[in-house]
């Protein structure tokens, strides 16, 4: 299966998630702007006020506003259960529809809001005059006047929401947009033009016909608007007939944002899978908001790395070896938050500073001892985590490292900057294929400030005890070594006969099996 | 007719009469009745209000203008569609043509035929006209104003018509009532107005369509 096929197999999945996310933003945006938006036109201080906010809101970048709305979504979660009972997901739809909504109420309250107040008071006079109440002359004149400025409105919104819906991934709510995360991440760029397509073309779908309906209502055109809906419903009826028969509670796979979590993302989806357990997977969630959602319930299952919970969830600094770490974590998730840790893969993907081999030969660096006496003229590059993790803080107390100048990358894109002398360093990962591909140095850490990365698998709380879903999981602990993990890793990373995750997990599945 | 010059409070007193605008003070009887004591929207629906320059709704049909107020009262469809012919045949337009037209696609003048026959709709027995021929070209207008003279009579209607066109209020009026500075100068007959003007602003009123009378008279004596 080639990355097209492979890409377009996806896309009932996608593009349903994403076509019902953007339209229940779109039409919870219209039914809470099109009130206010009418009581603005007769309030004008409450116009002023909400026009303000909708356009500060507009200046929040989206993917900030997305972000932000799961840790808030996730304190009043705590704070329903604890008052009421009650919690919901906080990832995924949710924090995704409320951040769309308010994107998307701008345009709709600004235009109808000037279409109201600009209404021709002759028009409004006569509508009193021939005796409409208040209301009458709203719903009967007013706002049938002003519809063709308000389609407009929702024309402009439904491309924004469209548009942004793409950026709902890393909430962990599926769209197009997880062709463009993943396929930015293991440089498939197959998978990220048909993302962007896809989104492109469903964004001018859409427009054409809300310009349909647009032109009906200003044309008074009974045919247009007819023909209009009828499209809309037809996009809207395609694109989520697929999902129907996936209603039901499903598994959920988290993968943080790099090749390897996706690989075994699918790995995990296959296992559970031959258990007859269906699963869906949230694709590039951040390190610490994959741990909090695996505690709230969000996530059933994924593949952390010990030395990240160990510093960043348990806030240690300290460093008392692999074995010990590895237990401590097991006993430490099931007694603070009641999660199942099944036990290490087999491999470790530590955080370990990497330099091309002939600069660090030329300037006699070995280990990060020798990297302080040169750092002060040599430029980083990392991820978008590290340099606000505990682990960077203690490398650079433990040997007093400063740089020239710090860069922050997509993990995959850390390896070509590299490669091409954009820096000098990177915070590389260990079981990552491209090291040994492009024969980079890895710099050893005699103080030991990094922990252990050991991979571990864990559980939610609600499947902790879950036998049959234990057992299926089972035969991965201690089956994946560093060389296999790092050649499946590099079947996805590499230029030539590019492979996708799906396809690197099968590989790999073959593996473990013998 | 309510006749003065601009800003002496015609329009506002046409207004008050079907409570557009609220009275501050006084009291405002119609038929007896307090209007205050009325439900606004109700007393609207009794009277007919023909405004300045039409009103008409832009995005409704010649016919779902006319049928506006019948239907705010409910009427069965059939009994609009009905009366909504009937009164464009009282304007003098061919039903057939004109009732799907918008507003956009009349003249002037046919628009304020349809606003007059809007106005009708509910048969009203009171009808408030704020210059409704006012911005119309003279020859047109005539012709209107004719036309709604007999109407008038025709359906015995009780009419309050808005101008400040003295020649107009004494050629279509049964009684004038004269407004300077929010005050009635003075209300009669044409005839009590130029036998006995209250006053030298009621006298200088009258006197244009006098002078344009004899004019008239001279010219018409000379003959061709």
């Amino acid at each position: 299966m080639s990355g097209f096929d492979e890409a377009w197999s996806y896309l009932p999945a996608y593009l349903g998630a994403h076509v019902l996310l953007s339209m229940s933003a779109l039409l919870l945006g219209i039914a809470i702007s099109l009130p206010l938006a009418v009581l603005a036109a007769r309030l004008r201080w409450l116009g002023g006020a909400l026009l303000g906010f909708a356009g500060v809101v507009q200046t929040i970048p989206s993917l900030a506003l997305l972000a932000l709305f799961y840790p808030l979504l996730l304190a009043l979660s705590h704070f329903t259960t604890e008052t009421f009972g009650f919690g919901f997901r906080a990832l995924g739809f949710l924090p995704a529809l409320l951040a769309l909504t308010l994107y998307s109420m701008l345009p709709v309250l600004r235009n109808t809001v000037t279409a109201l107040a600009g209404m021709d008071p002759a028009v409004k006079m006569a509508a009193r005059g021939v005796g409409m109440t208040p209301w009458q002359s709203l719903t009967l004149v007013e706002l049938p006047l002003a519809a063709p400025v308000i389609m407009a409105g929702v024309r402009t919104s439904a491309v924004w929401v469209i548009g942004t819906a793409t950026l709902a991934t890393p909430v962990g709510q599926t769209s197009l947009g997880n062709y463009i995360f993943t396929g930015l991440q293991i440089e498939n760029w197959a998978f990220v033009t048909f993302g962007v397509v896809a989104a492109a073309a469903l964004a001018l779908v859409v427009d054409r016909l809300l310009a349909l309906a647009e032109s009906g209502l200003v044309l008074r055109a009974r045919g247009r608007i007819f023909a209009a809906a009828a499209g809309l419903v037809l996009v809207v009826g395609a694109s989520l007939y697929p999902m129907l028969g996936n209603a039901g509670h499903r598994v959920v796979i988290g993968t943080k944002n790099f090749d390897e979590q996706y690989i075994l993302g699918k790995v995990i989806a296959d296992r559970l899978a031959s258990a007859g357990v269906a699963s869906t997977q949230r694709d590039d969630l951040g390190s610490s908001v994959i741990f909090r959602a695996l505690a709230a319930g969000d996530v059933d299952v994924y593949v952390d790395y010990s030395g990240t919970i160990w510093t960043n969830a348990m806030k240690r600094t300290d460093n008392p070896g692999r074995k010990a770490v590895l237990d401590s974590i097991a006993q430490w998730t099931a007694r603070t938050h009641g999660i199942r840790d099944l036990g290490p893969l087999g491999f470790e993907n530590a955080y370990a500073l990497a330099m091309r081999r002939d600069r660090a030969a030329a300037l006699h660096i070995h280990d990060l001892a020798d990297l302080a006496n040169h750092a002060g003229e040599l430029r980083i590059g990392g991820d978008f985590e590290i340099f606000s993790r505990p682990e960077w803080r203690a490398v650079e107390r433990a040997y007093g490292l400063k740089f020239a100048a710090r860069r922050q990358y997509q993990p995959n894109l850390m390896y070509s900057a590299l490669v091409s002398g954009d820096v000098d360093v990177i915070t590389a990962f260990s079981s990552d294929g491209r090291i040994a591909r492009y024969g980079l140095t890895l710099l050893a850490d005699p103080r030991g400030a990094l922990p252990p990365y050991d991979a571990i698998l864990l559980v939610s709380p609600a499947h902790a005890r879950d036998a049959a879903f234990l057992s299926a999981l089972k035969p991965l602990i201690g089956a994946i070594d560093l060389k296999t993990m790092q050649q499946a890793n590099l079947m996805v990373d590499r230029a030539e006969d590019k492979q996708t995750p799906q396809q690197a997990a099968h590989w790999l599945e073959g593996r473990i099996a013998r | 007719m309510l006749i003065g010059e601009s800003g002496s409070g015609k329009t506002t007193t046409l207004n008050m009469l079907n409570r557009l605008i609220e009275p501050t003070a006084g009291r405002i009887a119609v038929d007896g009745e307090d209007v205050l004591a009325l439900d606004a929207v109700t007393l609207r629906r009794r009277m007919g209000y023909v405004f300045q320059g039409a009103g008409l709704f832009p995005h409704m049909t010649v016919k779902e203008n006319i049928a506006v107020t019948p239907k705010l009262l409910g009427w069965p469809r059939e009994a609009m569609a009905a009366r909504a012919d009937e009164l464009l045949e009282l304007v003098r337009l061919a039903p057939q043509d004109y009732r799907d037209r918008f507003p956009r696609e009349l003249s002037g003048g046919q628009q304020q035929r349809v606003a007059v026959a809007r106005a009708l709709a509910a048969r009203p027995r009171i009808m408030l006209l704020d210059e409704p021929f006012g911005a119309l070209d003279p020859l047109i207008r005539d012709d209107l104003a004719e036309d709604y003279r007999q109407i008038h009579n025709t359906l015995g209607l009780t009419t309050i018509f808005v101008t400040h066109d003295m020649t107009e209020a004494m050629l279509l009026g049964d009684r004038i009532a004269v407004m300077k500075d929010g005050a009635l100068a003075q209300v009669g007959t044409p005839n009590e107005l130029l036998a006995h003007p209250a006053d030298d602003f009621v006298r200088a009123l009258i006197e244009t369509p006098k002078r344009r009378a004899r004019r008239l008279a001279q010219v018409l004596a000379v003959g061709p």
